[in-house]
């Protein structure tokens, strides 16, 4: 096998990244259900607010190693694979992920403990400040690794010695032209995410009649997170698009697949982009819609690929991971207020309802995914924008190497994805502990009683 | 500031890894001690561990990002050479990460394939870790002696933290799995001398001038507390392990605290040899270490979370005091 080395990084990398991502998706916004789980225990001393978080808690603590071994060795893969990246950018890329460690990671991991095995051994405050700690560790953590990837794509404070980054402004840097756009839009994903999750997992639980009181309050918090969420989202992805246009012209060329420079710009629903041709197929338009929601006006001068030739990122992934994603926004908005509607009108939910959400479980995962590939895939071929070219920073290991370790990790990966799922699976099939409260009583729920919701 | 700022960071990287070894290598050597055990025991090993594997684990990612931070040169270069074991090293940390959580998750059918993968990868993070260890303080070199010699320490360091699991079970466990963590701690004992003779004589023979700053007169004098204190302990953990009794009158944490000794003595050792190179006889310190604005950034961060850091781990620390009970989630 005689693969190109650069390449072969370069999904090995991807790799990592995309097993890695799934799972700060979900933990970022769990972390702050669970919170909110805890505190309405704290203050109505409703039980079944107790189950709702020791079940989603040891799904927390699943999620959470899951993203703690990969991004472990995400670190390392800097080191490993692109070690010009940090001889060039380190002065801003390590500090940034130094910050992240020392405020983050060490009280993340630390308080997780007590949430998970602290129940007789500290008071119900400790307790609920644990969770407190965990949910501000995963923001925080959210926040410096966000700040650093927004400079990769929006580079400022900084001047050139020789060739190596140095720092001129920290808060430039940190407060990058595309950071606050991208911080919201991540963190606002992985609430959209763990909602989802929570809703679709109990949907699902309901339809196999193991729904407890438990099962339904965490349905509903789900529901009422995701119709708050998801057209907020949507508001935000467009400030973050315009955010692009204006720093990243040749990323939103390749997201609409604009190949030329024109006014009235169509918005381009489906085609089939053709790099060499450098033209689309079978395109489905809407005239001027591109110039209107990129511009604003009807005849908006829109800068096309043939500017960026041989600086921008290839087509046909972006434009269609950016249709995935939209699409995926529009349907979750829509299974979020059918949703809020069944709950406001205070019935039960009804069959189709809980299918719906059921099949939505791992929508947050999708949308996700396809929003990083446009974002990253979208950056190439620069590591740093303007700054710093992928390919002028790859290790030099042979080829066999990074065939041998990519698939490792991939076999490796698949087998997590899996085990995962099945975790999940497994714990959902339990019968719901709040169920318990129901033929006992309010009162005499029995601290021996399984812990799942 | 150009002068101190590299070698404060390299004290901060060391102090990481030191504590990284101390910490994180009792939580690998009980998952290398699990085959040993019955399946109730299992449970019992693993529960001691619980709160505190994934914070201990954060402490070889706060010494890779300072080296990241302080050392961006020396960590392209580090990291790409050990590009193999730290893949390894990897593989074994996600398995039995994951393992950790899935053996009770996983439904029970499952559980014996995920303690068995919590062990593969515990031993195959700790091998990984020696052969890193061995190739680092070779000066990263690829020949032929280099590498066995790397083999070498990858074969006899895990006995290390086997011996720290055994010592921290002896703090944690009561009865026939307190007796068997006697047994496996004098087990471990003599590897263990091995590795840390080899690590002690590795930097002498491989580099000419550090010999010289081991073997010429004032520095032996001075130096000679390590080697000594080294023995010491040593035959002191032999002495305490061939008495139960004792230990279970409360004394088992001299055990522990007898390895962290070594430990300590071992990376003192180490720093001097070294010192102020960052990659063995290619680069030092301050031509590895990022700008003085980087440094100072950071180290801002440094010295107002690290103590917190400390503080709030003691803490956790003294929560979960005491014999391990039954892994509960409520």
């Amino acid at each position: 096998m005689d693969w190109d080395p650069f390449v072969l990084a370069r999904i090995q990398f991807a790799a990592n990244i995309s097993f890695h991502i799934l799972f700060p998706a979900i933990s970022i916004g769990l972390a702050w259900v669970l919170f909110y789980f805890r505190a309405r225990y704290t203050l109505s001393g409703d039980r079944a607010w107790e189950y709702a978080y020791y079940f989603w808690v040891k799904v927390f603590a699943l999620t959470f190693a899951m993203g703690v071994v990969s991004g472990i060795t995400m670190s390392f893969q800097f080191g490993t694979n692109w070690p010009g990246f940090m001889e060039r950018a380190g002065n801003v890329a390590g500090p940034l992920l130094g910050y992240e460690v020392l405020t983050a990671f060490f009280l993340e991991a630390s308080f997780l403990g007590i949430m998970l095995f602290g129940k007789d051994r500290v008071s119900n405050k400790m307790h609920l400040i644990s969770a407190f700690l965990v949910a501000v560790g995963t923001l925080l953590s959210a926040f410096w690794i966000l700040s650093l990837n927004s400079w990769m794509q929006t580079p400022a404070g900084y001047s050139l010695d020789e060739g190596v980054v140095t720092v001129e402004s920290w808060w430039r840097i940190i407060f990058n032209p595309s950071f606050p756009y991208r911080f919201f839009h991540m963190t606002l994903a992985s609430l959209l995410t763990s909602a989802f999750l929570i809703a679709g997992v109990s949907a699902w639980r309901a339809r196999a009649g193991l729904a407890g009181p438990g099962t339904w309050k965490v349905l509903r918090t789900g529901v009422a997170i995701a119709a708050v969420a998801a057209p907020l989202q949507i508001f935000v992805g467009d400030l973050h698009g315009l955010n692009t246009l204006e720093h990243q012209p040749a990323k939103v060329a390749a997201m609409e697949a604009i190949w030329e420079t024109q006014r009235g710009a169509p918005f381009t629903l489906v085609a089939l982009p053709d790099g060499e041709a450098r033209k689309n197929h079978l395109a489905l338009e809407i005239p001027h819609a591109a110039s209107l929601i990129l511009t604003h006006r009807w005849n908006g001068e829109v800068r096309g690929l043939d500017e960026f030739i041989g600086e921008h990122p290839p087509v046909a992934p972006v434009f269609w991971s950016f249709r995935v994603m939209l699409a995926m926004g529009v349907l979750m908005l829509a299974v979020a207020w059918w949703g809020a509607w069944s709950c406001l009108r205070g019935r039960e939910p009804s069959m189709p309802l809980l299918r719906a959400l059921s099949w939505m479980t791992f929508s947050g995962w999708v949308a996700v995914l396809a929003g990083w590939y446009v974002t990253e895939i979208g950056r190439q071929p620069w590591i740093v924008q303007g700054l710093l070219r992928v390919d002028s920073v790859v290790a030099d290991h042979s080829s066999a190497t990074l065939t041998g370790t990519l698939l490792g990790y991939v076999l490796l990966y698949v087998f997590l994805i899996f085990s995962y799922m099945g975790a999940l699976r497994y714990l959902s099939r339990q019968e719901a502990a709040s169920l318990v409260l129901v033929e006992q009583g309010e009162s005499s729920g029995s601290r021996q009683a399984q812990e799942v919701v | 500031m150009e002068y101190w700022l590299p070698i404060v960071y390299l004290a901060i990287m060391g102090l990481a890894l030191l504590v990284y070894v101390i910490l994180d290598g009792y939580d690998l050597g009980v998952g290398m001690l699990l085959p040993g055990a019955t399946d109730a025991e299992k449970d019992l090993m693993i529960a001691s561990i619980g709160p505190f594997w994934d914070a201990n684990e954060t402490w070889i990612v706060l010494g890779v990002g300072v080296l990241l931070i302080a050392f961006p040169l020396a960590h392209g270069i580090i990291l790409s050479s050990l590009y193999i074991p730290v893949t390894l090293m990897l593989l074994g940390l996600i398995l039995r990460g994951v393992a950790f959580d899935l053996r009770v998750k996983g439904g029970d059918h499952r559980k014996a394939l995920w303690n068995r993968a919590f062990f593969v990868g515990s031993l195959l993070a700790s091998v990984s870790q020696g052969w890193m260890l061995g190739a680092y303080i070779t000066g990263l070199r690829e020949d032929i002696t280099s590498l066995l010699f790397a083999g070498l320490i990858a074969a006899t360091l895990p006995a290390l933290y086997v011996l720290l699991g055994a010592a921290w079970l002896l703090m944690k466990s009561e009865g026939e799995l307190f007796d068997k963590a006697v047994r496996w701690g004098r087990r471990a004992m003599l590897p263990m001398g091995v590795a840390l003779l080899l690590v002690s004589v590795a930097t002498p023979v491989v580099s000419e001038a550090i010999a010289r700053r081991w073997f010429s007169l004032p520095n032996a004098i001075g130096l000679l507390p390590i080697p000594l204190v080294c023995a010491l302990v040593y035959g002191g953990l032999f002495w305490f392990l061939n008495r139960p009794e004792l230990l279970r009158r409360g004394y088992a944490w001299l055990v522990y605290a007898g390895i962290v000794l070594i430990c300590v003595m071992a990376a003192l050792g180490l720093a001097f040899s070294i010192f102020p190179d960052v990659v063995m006889g290619r680069m030092t310190l301050w031509e590895a270490s990022a700008s003085v604005a980087s440094l100072q950034f950071t180290l801002v961060g440094v010295v107002i979370t690290l103590p917190m850091i400390v503080f709030y781990t003691i803490y956790i620390y003294r929560i979960f005091h005491g014999k391990a009970r039954a892994l509960s989630y409520e």
